[in-house]
């Protein structure tokens, strides 16, 4: 059995690096990934549509645990090295993308629907409609519920610790299990992560208060 | 090329069918009593006792900004080094209720104060009763305002559910895991569990909606 100790305290504040590693690359592959599902959501083309429709309903009603399951144990099937960051990586990505993308599908539809026919009747082509026109207005109503979101993901990235991969829950595991300090260890970690979500609620919390004020009549 | 084996998971079935009972047993005892948390929170958030709202204010703020399996490991772990065990189970029940409290919380907070003044001075002046007041006037409109984000935020605790499997709880996930150890067929297995999350939570919110048009029928005046 170990003491719990300044060593200790340093190996869950260094595991939180990977939390906030996992949560960035996360956070720009669903970023890619969701500006192109809220596009295609928002298309004319009725395909598109209905398949975007399809792969936001599978991502928001199936736990990310299973997704993160399905990525790592897919792998093998397809002919890859397992490897839990590689899994975590897809799996992440896509939850993010589904999410993502519906929130985004929302502030698109926000844009008044006379700002799209007016960009049509000046002759603007759908890339530079959404460029110039549509996404400038979205994003600034996305903001707030997109730093939301930011934060959901950075606590659901501890699921990866089930499937193997070595960040701040599963050190502390680690670390329980040699010191069998749970109440303290567990404790901590709780700190940590709340010390990285909580100045992003705040920051989410005050944005929308802003906007709502903005845009009240 | 792989060849898929869903046959030794459907041997399975009934344990995974076993495991889904569990998760909604979980999951609609943790959005009841959740609900009941939610609502006295919520009016502890807007008293004007100064303490009773930094007290909820700290309930709410530490829950919604700590992963749920961190939770569910302090109090399954962490608190009986305090004196305070649990089986499985129970503890899962604990800390989803717990959960879906704080986040209920804020939501019903944002429903009363969606409610104007003016409406229950007018509920006065009607001459109805506090209870009539209470019930037509505050609580019907507060909860239809806030029955979207109500109902989301159960289909989330259905899924966050599925966590509950890492402390041997018996949820559907936990049963994933037993068929997926004996079968070896861990890719088939985790597709049929997670079409039966998709199934539950795709039937759980066809039904919030049936409820809403049901009980919220009439039109919303400007």
């Amino acid at each position: 059995m170990r003491q719990f100790g300044w060593n200790e305290f340093q190996l869950l504040v260094f595991a939180a690096r990977w939390t906030i590693i996992l949560a960035i690359i996360a956070f720009v592959g669903g970023g890619i990934g969701g500006l192109i599902v809220a596009l295609l959501r928002t298309a004319d083309n009725r395909v598109a549509r209905g398949a975007m429709i399809v792969f936001i309903r599978v991502f928001q009603g199936t736990p990310l645990l299973m997704q993160l399951f399905l990525a790592y144990f897919g792998m093998a099937i397809f002919g890859f090295t397992v490897n839990p960051l590689i899994a975590a990586m897809i799996a992440l990505t896509a939850h993010a993308s589904g999410y993502l993308g519906e929130i985004w599908r929302g502030c698109i539809e926000a844009v008044p629907r006379g700002q799209t026919e007016a960009s049509i009747a000046l002759g603007l082509h759908y890339f530079a409609r959404m460029r110039y026109v549509v996404l400038p207005q979205a994003a600034r109503v996305a903001v707030p519920p997109t730093v939301g979101f930011l934060v959901q993901l950075l606590k659901e990235t501890s699921l990866t610790s089930i499937i193997g991969f070595v960040e701040l829950a599963r050190e502390g595991q680690i670390i329980t299990s040699v010191t069998f300090r749970p109440f303290l260890v567990y404790g901590l970690v709780a700190a940590i992560y709340f010390a990285m979500c909580w100045p992003l609620s705040l920051v989410a919390g005050r944005m929308e208060r802003g906007l709502a004020r903005a845009t009240k009549r | 090329m792989y060849s898929f084996k869903f046959a030794p998971v459907f041997a399975n079935f009934d344990r995974l069918l076993d495991g889904a009972a569990v998760t909604l047993q979980l999951s609609c005892g943790a959005m009841v009593l959740g609900l009941v948390i939610s609502i006295i929170c919520a009016s502890g958030r807007t008293s004007h006792v100064k303490a009773l709202r930094f007290l909820v204010g700290v309930y709410v703020e530490v829950i919604r900004n700590t992963p749920f399996l961190v939770q569910i490991f302090f109090i399954y772990f962490g608190l009986p080094a305090v004196g305070i065990s649990f089986n499985p189970n129970p503890a899962a029940l604990v800390a989803l209720t717990i959960n879906v409290g704080a986040y209920g919380t804020e939501i019903i907070r944002a429903g009363i104060e969606s409610i104007h003044w003016g409406q229950v001075e007018a509920g006065i002046a009607l001459g109805l009763k506090r209870v009539q007041i209470l019930r037509y006037v505050i609580l019907k409109p507060a909860l239809r305002a806030v029955y979207p984000a109500l109902t989301s935020q159960f289909i989330f605790l259905l899924l966050t559910s599925s966590v509950v499997s890492v402390i041997s709880a018996t949820d559907l996930a936990a049963a994933g895991n037993d068929v997926n150890s004996e079968t070896f067929a861990s890719f088939e297995t985790y597709i049929v569990v997670t079409a039966m999350y998709l199934v539950i939570s795709t039937i759980l919110s066809a039904l919030f909606a049936a409820i809403q048009r049901m009980a919220f029928r009439y039109p919303l005046g400007r």
